[in-house]
């Protein structure tokens, strides 16, 4: 039986990690993400967990005393969000480099500068070829189950990868929402005991971890690397599938919402997905065959899959939370249309980027891109490739 | 590491961890060299300047005798063919292009 609680994200996620039970947490308080690690270490404080919660001076010093403890041979995680995120930057690539199955929760946040506090998805989308798993959320429960997962994929013997499961900061981190969650012992049942790989404190087995590495055999442990990033998506899926046992809630590499027959479609990630699904029943309702491809899984990248399920649309809208300033378009997009390259005769696609430092997009923003999309699926003709949605001109 | 010559990325540890302890000496370093020293014996006087000189120890001696050059290990970096003194100016080391070994 699933326990229905009013929680916020963070609290939600608090609460993942508090279940989970890590042995190791080594974390920086940064907003929106502050509240996770505060309710976490009140936790720790009051002996709800075992954890060994580090304060540690930075985020720099959060994921290297995590790639510490992971090399030790702990379960081991920490959370951040934006700037946070960004000053880990040189440890992050390690922690995936070194294969070590930490799970990082990521509050989306706007990338300085200006400074801003709000959510997009700068911060994430910047860390996209950093060899982490990438786990997007809807609402607070998808925070939560995909929290409760990540674990499991990370340390999964053919993949051992790091995971970020990642929030829109405040829209869903500071909202509190009616979800479920799992009783303690479920989720450490899921979970299962971790047993580290080639742990350091093994001192029966001493080995040496991230040793340098030249040009004799660093390219075939990145090939390694590549290749368990290619094994993430089964295990993803697999893992999805005994949590769906377990909760009734099912989780693919993305949700196609009203998709089977759509003629016009969105890409999303993130809480604006819940806004699009308002505008696409509003439009289903008129008769518009609108449907929506909300990507959960952004790393590994399923590009077959959404070239499979994007096929049959018309016109297909890529939703961008952040710009790649590469003067074509967002990240989502350049890798949604490298996917349909290969699609004969496939949809017509266009750029939106939008919500950027939290400015916020309402069902009547994400209508006027299904508005644009029908013109594009009657005409044939694209007129603009990028669209800066809701910006003032 | 002490990995097969023909192994391959699905062969070796993940992330170059080393799981055997104490086996720095089967990390063979001669791979960096773009240059090797070759020996020519009959210029040799046996002063053993090049087994003084060389930073490794790719030099090897026997019964007080140059006996080979250890190309495992040698970087190729020519201070031995620099120091050789060689017989009446000829040198008994000469460096030539690794590929052209």
């Amino acid at each position: 039986m699933s326990i229905r609680v009013g929680k916020t994200g963070n609290e939600a996620v608090a609460e993942a990690m508090r279940q989970i039970n890590p042995d190791v947490v080594a974390a920086y308080p940064i907003t929106p993400q502050t509240e996770i690690v505060q309710i976490f270490s009140s936790f720790v404080a009051n002996g709800k967990v075992d954890t060994e919660f580090v304060t540690v001076e930075s985020e720099h010093s959060a994921m290297s005393a995590t790639v510490g403890a992971a090399s030790a041979g702990a379960r081991s995680m920490t959370a951040t969000s934006a700037n946070g995120l960004a000053f880990m930057w040189e440890i992050v690539y390690i922690a995936a480099g070194m294969r070590l199955p930490i799970v990082m929760p990521v509050v989306n946040r706007a990338l300085s500068g200006p400074l801003n506090i709000h959510c997009d998805h700068s911060d994430t989308m910047g860390a996209r070829d950093s060899g982490w798993i990438q786990l997007f959320s809807e609402n607070a429960q998808e925070a939560y189950d995909n929290a409760v997962q990540a674990p499991r994929i990370a340390e999964n013997p053919d993949v051992k990868l790091p995971v970020m499961v990642t929030m829109d900061g405040f829209i869903i981190s500071h909202a509190m929402e009616v979800m479920e969650i799992l009783e303690d012992e479920k989720v450490r049942e899921f979970i299962g005991k971790y047993v580290p790989e080639n742990p350091l404190l093994d001192v029966d087995n001493p080995v040496t971890l991230g040793p340098v590495d030249l040009q004799d055999w660093n390219f075939e442990h990145k090939r390694q690397q590549a290749e368990a990033m290619r094994n993430a998506k089964p295990v993803i899926l697999d893992v999805a599938s005994e949590y769906a046992k377990l909760t009734g809630r099912k989780y693919g590499l993305f949700e196609e919402y009203k998709l089977d027959d759509a003629d016009i479609a969105i890409v999303v990630l993130g809480s604006t997905a819940g806004t699009a699904k308002v505008a696409v029943n509003a439009l289903r309702a008129k008769g518009v065959r609108a449907g929506m491809l909300k990507m959960r899984v952004f790393r590994p990248f399923p590009a077959e899959e959404i070239a499979d399920a994007l096929k049959h649309v018309k016109a297909v809208a890529v939703m961008d939370r952040s710009d790649s300033f590469n003067a074509v378009g967002g990240p989502v997009f350049v890798d949604v249309r490298s996917a349909l390259y290969d699609v004969d005769n496939g949809p017509k696609i266009v750029n939106y980027i939008y919500g950027i430092g939290g400015r916020d997009v309402t069902p009547d923003h994400v209508k006027t891109v299904y508005a644009d999309l029908a013109k594009i699926a009657e005409t044939g003709q694209v007129e603009n490739p990028l669209t800066y949605l809701g910006i003032r001109e | 590491m002490s990995v097969p010559k023909d192994a391959g990325w699905k062969d070796v540890p993940k992330a170059g961890r080393i799981l055997e302890p104490g086996s720095a000496a089967k990390y063979e370093t001669g791979g960096w060299r773009t240059y090797r020293p070759v020996h020519i014996p009959e210029n040799c006087i046996n002063c053993l300047f090049c087994w003084i000189y060389c930073p490794d120890q790719a030099i090897l001696v026997e019964d007080g005798k140059f006996k080979g050059i250890d190309y495992a290990y040698c970087k190729g970096c020519g201070i031995c063919a620099t120091e050789c003194p060689g017989k009446r100016g000829n040198k008994a080391l000469k460096m030539i292009l690794d590929e052209e070994a």
